[in-house]
């Protein structure tokens, strides 16, 4: 690199001063950019709060939460959002129910048995299922994961809660397996040499004492990995359907919160009616579920750390 | 762990076996399941390439798309993706240009110039907040603010604009690592011979950090070129039949144009959708190898 010898030496006082001018120019037009993501957060509360007022202002938050039939466009209108509540917590639960087990177990596997080499073609690999946009996640569950399902229960329509859960699953995967992975290897092997010295297996190592000691860090990539999956929209709007319904069949269509906003921004719904805001009311609800989870992730793994020098 | 202090020598034997069969079992379930993950990879892979085989032509990366399945068959009078292609790409280079200049202005701020206090905490925890924000609430953010409020329209710079604030935590949060990864000693030497802080950022810090910082808001781009959800918000197109052809025209997405014929009923456009899912992967392999040879090539530690 090259040093700009010529400004750089300048001793005299004008020359300084306006340096000093452009540096503090300079340093606002820096902190401006800063400034921004600060505007970016206090942007989308605006947008969804202001929305939002606008909708409860005509919609009891009562009937919002407590009656079980969305249909705000459609008459007749009704505005329960637990059908869309419903949707979206099972593809959470049934994604979980894919990616904890596989990502911990896969977490263990690189870190406790794998040898370095394999760990490093393993790992970028598996990350690159997260590197796939969820619209290809979307047809992968329509032309691949939906046809077999049909095969073991011919009832299962082209739309069904199954097939979203399972993409989304296999999407989190590496949320889970790569961020399980980096508190596992941040034990230090002095807690592994010490298990081994009193005669415990691999097994019991990795078990109990691993696990445990990185406990912190793999439940905060698992509510990490919830979190986005709570989000998804692009796989869930084309696997899961668009039938808000409270049902306990993973085989029937549902509807998510995110699929509904989908399908308010296809459609033709014109700014200003209750179609329009109950969009940012659902994305108030979505967002306000999604920033708790995060915050709740980031407060566990800060207050359960185990520093190890 | 529970280790058996009762009988230390009685049944050592059995027990050690019984010890190696769990031992062996917990490998093996924990090696079927990294397999699992790969498994899904490579059925990903090989289910759009065998639902794609032979419907991406050349007519297909250079007409506009049609209602009509027939036209994208190959030998017939041609549709695809084109004004799809070029819309991404000029979305992608808007986002490239605003992301550029905030991203590195506001972790430039952060790493050089910000003092250690309160205000640089707290906005470096809204940073890592905002990184887990769903794409679709950036969306409607897009739409209330770009499209409506300052009333851009559903435009390629509306979404251009709402792809920005989505990836700019992450290319915040990888251009900090880049300008941490240069040596303090580096800046120190500046300073001794008399550089303002502007200089020493301008012609030591920048230029080293600069292969980290491409690298990184190269694999954000290619994030966000893949994203629909934001742009259907801000109303990106499905029918259109022409390349945008400035800031404030209307346009379409490859994503978007993916979505569009994934959902329509003939069975022949999951081929269409298909062949444009290749199109898009083969746009995103393309840009994470660029970064990658932009990592191997300046990384100063390789």
């Amino acid at each position: 690199m090259s040093v700009d010898t010529d400004q750089g030496v300048d001793i005299t006082d004008s020359g300084s001063s306006i340096n000093n001018r452009k540096n503090n120019f300079v340093r606002y037009v820096f902190f401006s950019c800063a400034l921004v993501t600060v505007l970016t957060t206090l942007g989308i509360i605006l947008v969804l709060v202001q929305g939002s007022i606008q909708f409860f202002s005509e919609v009891s938050l009562i009937e919002y939460f407590t009656t079980t039939n969305w249909s705000p466009v459609i008459e007749p209108r009704s505005y329960g959002v637990l059908p869309l509540i419903w949707g979206t917590l099972m593809i959470t639960v049934g994604s979980a129910l894919v990616a904890i087990p596989v990502g911990t177990a896969t977490a263990i596997y690189l870190s406790e048995y794998a040898d370095p080499q394999v760990r490093r073609t393993i790992k970028p690999t598996l990350e690159i299922l997260a590197g796939v946009p969820t619209i290809v996640y979307g047809f992968f569950a329509l032309s691949f994961i939906t046809p077999i399902i049909q095969t073991f229960f011919p009832q299962t329509g082209t739309f069904n809660a199954a097939a979203g859960a399972i993409v989304v699953g296999i999407m989190i995967i590496p949320m889970v397996s790569s961020l399980s992975e980096d508190a596992m290897s941040a034990v230090p092997d002095d807690l592994r040499n010490a298990a081994y010295g009193l005669g415990a297996t691999k097994f019991e190592v990795s078990t109990s004492v691993v696990v445990p000691a990185a406990l912190s860090g793999i439940i905060a990539s698992y509510i990490l990995a919830l979190s986005r999956a709570i989000g998804e929209t692009m796989a869930v709007t084309l696997a899961a359907g668009m039938a808000p319904q409270i049902t306990g069949n993973p085989l029937e269509p549902i509807q998510t919160m995110t699929a509904y906003m989908v399908d308010i921004g296809i459609s033709d719904v014109s700014v200003g009616s209750i179609g329009y805001q109950s969009l940012f009311a659902v994305g108030l609800t979505l967002f306000a579920m999604t920033l708790s989870m995060n915050i709740f992730s980031m407060w566990i793994r800060s207050r359960y750390r185990e520093e190890y020098q | 762990m529970s280790i058996d202090t009762t009988t230390p020598f009685s049944d050592a034997t059995g027990d050690i076996e019984r010890k190696r069969r769990i031992g062996r079992a917990f490998v093996a379930i924990c090696f079927a399941s990294t397999l699992v993950g790969i498994v899904a990879l490579v059925a990903l892979i090989a289910d759009v390439l065998y639902e794609s085989w032979g419907w991406v032509t050349w007519e297909f990366l250079t007409y506009p798309p049609s209602q009509s399945v027939d036209y994208f068959l190959n030998g017939t009078r041609g549709a695809g993706m084109y004004p799809a292609i070029v819309g991404s790409i000029f979305l992608i280079a808007l986002t490239a240009v605003f992301t550029i200049f905030l991203g590195v202005g506001a972790a430039v701020y952060l790493e050089e110039y910000a003092p250690e206090n309160r205000l640089k905490s707290f906005i470096e925890a809204n940073i890592a907040n905002l990184a887990g924000v769903p794409s679709i609430v950036y969306g409607l953010l897009g739409l209330a603010i770009f499209v409506r409020a300052m009333q851009l329209g559903a435009s390629l710079i509306a979404g251009a604009l709402t792809l920005t604030l989505l990836i700019l935590p992450i290319v915040i949060v990888s251009t900090q690592e880049a300008l941490r990864a240069v040596p303090d000693s580096q800046r120190q030497a500046a300073y001794g011979v008399g550089a303002t802080q502007w200089q020493v950022t301008r012609d030591v810090v920048l230029p080293r950090a600069l292969p980290g910082i491409m690298t990184g808001t190269i694999l954000s781009l290619s994030r966000a070129i893949g994203e629909t959800a934001p742009i259907l918000m801000v109303g990106a197109a499905t029918s259109m039949f022409v390349a945008p052809d400035g800031l404030r025209s209307a346009f379409s997405a490859m994503p978007m144009m993916i979505f569009e014929w994934a959902t329509l009923p003939q069975a022949e456009f999951q081929h269409v959708a298909a062949a444009g899912i290749v199109v898009l992967l083969t746009i995103l392999l393309l840009m994470n190898a660029i970064a990658i040879f932009i990592r191997n090539k300046y990384d100063p530690r390789s």
